[in-house]
């Protein structure tokens, strides 16, 4: 009897043959898409981007945080002080911000790591809240009421406005693109056999000699530094920031959690197609405002309540899909005596 | 003098801080769950009191006789229908639930009574001081101090000293085994989220009489609440209360060298004290 | 049997996939003690856990004088004068030793069984009153645990193990109680791996292996090879 191990299954390979030419097609987006579609674009990809992000932490890394607008605001923030303030080129301070990410948020981890489960959340949010007060401080950038980015910074990125958008659009796929990699990437590598090993049994996975830490200081790092690039996109698209804005609870975390929990945590797909329906809904419910708001969060608790797995779950509990090749499949073991 | 005077409002602003924490302290010690809407509900206490006052008349300190039952019942309401379905070894369902609980009652408050900030009138007691020598006291911060610490005693007395507190302490201990005993722990975990909510809605009233307040007003709290725990040292009642003042003091001492500062300055506080003593500065129980 | 005060019938437990017990056929009269014996995972915990309503997958399987409860909650359970002394003691720690016995009679059940009582029966107790159960002896606290059970003055008492990990001569000591324990119109079902103890305080004997009965007999006559075999399932 032959063994092999395989993360591969025929679904996964036809999707990744039909993936190539979706990506093809939204890279020729700017040539068929309207101005106005194509920014709604962006905005799906850099949420879709959050989610699949605040879903390796929290549904792989056991990291429940509900303070990730710290980094969205710190990236949106770094990139405005440092195309404003140092005078460089958006797209030598774009890698900037993801290393200044890196940096800041290894300390961070240092410290609230200390806090245990729901604590660590809530210790997540203070460090938002002092990363808020503290660019608030910033006459600089602002202060309390914020700041618009240039228009020579906006012009260096091309030249017309339909070229800006195509711009802004491609770097919006772009990161999507890099934080998908990333994250499929980090599951795959020993990083990722250790997260799951942790996320299945944290005890049994230290007495294998798993540095439990280690790895999830890895994942929080990773996921800030790439949080951060994703920040300095969206106000880059938005052209504006300011404190509340940037530091927005609701729509940086609220969303980004409910999008993940409707879509399925803890699982790659989940978020992206929570995503999809996110946007369905807010296209088709927003003129609701407030209603619809108290409709997600309804809709994120009964999921929670009842089929805990999201959509997605949902979906693969019931025809075993999966689209990215993930979790390993032994196959040649024929069915065990029972 | 200045700086007296600003650490003795410190100390009294703590008193808040510290009935902010203690229905988090309590909910936490019982059956370990940290609740994500626990501000909102401190800021929902305040709106009924709000609308009490509106509809029949009454005095905001006069409406607590109606407004903390009702926050009691609606503890135990929330834990039976919804919470109790989310204990369990995962953390995440609890979190996440509160979590979205919060985002829901942040905006039905914002249908009910708009955006617009709100203050509960209390009458002539909230600018009534007395003279301490060269410092000026508010009676009402007073009051709310003294009221803490009565509600931290009592919260104590009855941890050790009855029946119910026993319970708690059993099923704190070994659910399981609590069940054995023939305490349901549905219910027990019920009973523990009706105080925890009863001790928010003095929270509420002294907040909304203290300060203005919106739907979203609840966040801040909930940090305040939770600084003032970890402080203090998570299961520690009376730590919680030194956690309180130690975060009040901070703010008042912040606002005093610059009043953008106020904020800041308690939650740089409380990431040092984090840092050197994790467990907080009178532990009792692992997180 | 028809005056059974406990009868389980085809009991099954599983924990997820696997199953523990498979099909157990188990009555208790009522005045009786019947000894549950069985080697290391045979199930016996488990069965006392079912009946106690801690696991509650077998709701058409246990029987209590004439009514089924297996889809009660434990403290149903208790409430219907079941009590359990759990393996392992499990006392509370955060309670000194006399706050765990006053918890076991917290439902107010009327029986014979008091604080005095329990104190009569442990005197030693009564000078530890005041301290954490957890800064007791093993045989002290084990003594908790039975006089925690007792105080909810049940009808049907379970002891699981009650001499794992005590030295000898507490276990004598322990068993010395046991008479004056059971009798008064209270039934017991004792789970042992101490076969010899068991034998000498019950009535009649089950032997579990591998989640099945393998033997039932009277305890004072069963043959000891009968056992061995039923025991080791050689
Ligand atoms: N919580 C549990 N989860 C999974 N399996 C369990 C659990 N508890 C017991 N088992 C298994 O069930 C079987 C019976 O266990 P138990 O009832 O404790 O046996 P005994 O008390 O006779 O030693 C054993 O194989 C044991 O490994
Ligand atoms: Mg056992």
């Amino acid at each position: 009897m032959s063994l092999s191990v395989t993360r591969r299954t025929r679904l996964s390979t036809a999707w990744l043959i039909v993936l190539v030419p979706i990506v093809l097609l939204l890279i020729a987006a700017p040539w068929w898409a309207g101005r106005a579609d194509l920014r709604l674009m962006g905005e799906i990809a850099l949420y879709m981007s959050l989610a699949v992000l605040w879903n390796l932490l929290a549904g792989y890394a056991g990291l429940v945080s509900v303070g990730q607008q710290a980094y969205v605001g710190f990236g949106g923030y770094l990139f405005f002080a440092l195309t404003m303030l140092a005078g460089l080129h958006p797209y030598a301070a774009l890698p900037l911000v993801v290393l200044a990410g890196f940096v800041i948020s290894a300390p961070v981890a240092v410290l609230i790591f200390r806090l245990r489960g729901a604590y660590f959340a809530i210790g997540t949010w203070v460090v938002a809240e002092v990363f808020r007060l503290s660019f608030a401080q910033m006459a600089s950038l602002g202060g309390g009421s914020g700041t618009s980015l240039s228009p020579d910074i906006v012009r260096s990125l091309a030249e017309g406005r339909d070229a800006r958008e195509a711009v802004a659009w491609w770097l919006a796929l772009g990161a999507g693109m890099l934080v998908i990699g990333t994250v499929v990437w980090l599951l795959r590598s020993r990083q990722g056999v250790a997260l799951t090993a942790i996320r299945d049994n944290e005890l049994a996975a230290r007495s294998l000699g798993i540095d439990i830490w280690r790895t999830k200081f890895t994942v929080y790092v990773v996921v800030s530094g790439l949080t951060a690039l994703i920040g300095a996109l969206i106000f880059l698209q938005k052209l504006r920031i300011s404190p509340d804005a940037a530091f927005s609870a609701n729509d940086w975390t609220a969303f980004v959690i409910f999008i993940v929990v409707i879509g399925g945590i803890g699982t790659l797909e989940g978020p992206i197609l929570g995503t999809l329906v996110f946007f369905a809904l807010r296209e088709t419910l927003a003129d609701l405002g407030t209603l619809y708001l108290i409709a997600l969060g309804v809709v994120a608790i009964v999921i929670m309540l009842f089929a805990p797995r999201g959509l997605w779950g949902f979906l693969r509990d019931r025809w075993g899909l999966e689209l990215f090749p993930l979790s390993r499949r032994v196959s040649g073991l024929a069915k065990k005596e029972a | 003098m200045d700086w007296l005077n600003a650490i003795l409002q410190g100390t009294l602003l703590g008193g808040l801080y510290a009935l902010f924490a203690a229905g988090l302290s309590l909910i936490f010690g019982v059956m370990r769950l940290v609740n994500i809407a626990h501000g909102d509900l401190i800021v929902l206490s305040a709106y009924i009191a709000l609308s009490f006052g509106v509809s029949l008349g009454l005095n905001p300190l006069v409406a607590l006789l109606l407004v903390v039952p009702t926050m009691a019942l609606i503890g135990y309401a929330l834990q039976r229908l919804i919470l109790n379905r989310t204990m369990g070894e995962d953390l995440l369902p609890p979190l996440l639930v509160t979590f979205g609980l919060s985002v829901i009652l942040q905006n039905v408050l914002l249908m009910g009574y708009s955006a617009d900030p709100q203050n509960l009138q209390a009458g002539a007691i909230e600018t009534a001081s007395v003279t301490l020598g060269p410092l000026a006291v508010g009676v009402m911060p007073v009051m709310v101090f003294v009221t803490a610490v009565v509600v931290i005693a009592a919260l104590q007395w009855m941890f050790y000293r009855t029946a119910l507190g026993r319970a708690f302490r059993a099923t704190s201990d070994r659910q399981d085994v609590a069940q054995l005993m023939g305490l349901n722990r549905a219910h027990i975990f019920g009973l523990a989220m009706a105080l925890s909510l009863a001790v928010t809605a003095l929270a509420g009233v002294f907040l909304g009489i203290r300060t203005a307040f919106d739907p979203a007003a609840g966040g801040a709290r909930l940090i305040f609440g939770f600084e003032a725990v970890i402080i203090g040292g998570l299961g520690n009642l009376w730590g919680t209360l030194a956690g309180g003042v130690i975060l009040g003091v901070a703010q008042t001492i912040g606002a005093k060298i610059d009043p953008g500062y106020q904020i800041l300055a308690g939650h740089i506080v409380f990431l040092i004290i984090l840092a050197l003593r994790p467990r907080g500065l009178f532990p009792r129980i692992d997180g | 049997m028809a005056d059974a005060i406990l009868s389980l019938q085809a009991l099954n437990a599983h924990y997820g996939d696997f199953q523990a017990l498979y099909g157990v056929n188990l009555t208790v009269n009522p005045g009786e003690v019947v000894a549950v014996i069985g080697a290391n995972g045979a199930g016996k915990t488990t069965m006392l856990r079912s009946i106690a309503g801690l696991l509650r997958n077998a709701p058409e399987a246990i029987r209590w004088k004439g009514h089924l409860i297996g889809a009660l909650r434990a403290d149903q359970v208790a409430a219907l004068g079941i009590a359990l002394v759990p393996e392992g003691r499990l006392l509370f720690p955060s309670l000194s030793v006399e706050e765990n016995l006053v918890i076991g009679g917290q439902l107010g059940r009327k029986g014979p069984w008091s604080l005095q009582r329990v104190y009569d029966l442990f005197p030693i107790l009564k000078e530890r009153r005041l301290q954490q159960s957890t800064s007791l002896s093993g045989g002290q606290q084990q003594m908790v645990a039975i006089g925690r059970a007792l105080m909810a003055n049940p009808d049907l008492v379970l002891m699981d193990e009650i001499s794992l990990g005590l030295a000898p001569v507490i276990i004598r000591q322990i068993y010395e109680a046991l008479p004056g324990i059971v009798g008064e119109g209270l039934t017991a079902v004792i789970v042992e791996q101490d076969i010899a103890k068991a034998l000498s305080v019950s009535q009649r004997v089950y032997c579990l292996q591998e989640g099945r009965v393998s033997l039932e007999g009277q305890s004072q006559t069963v043959p000891r090879d009968d056992i061995t075999r039923a025991y080791f399932g050689v």
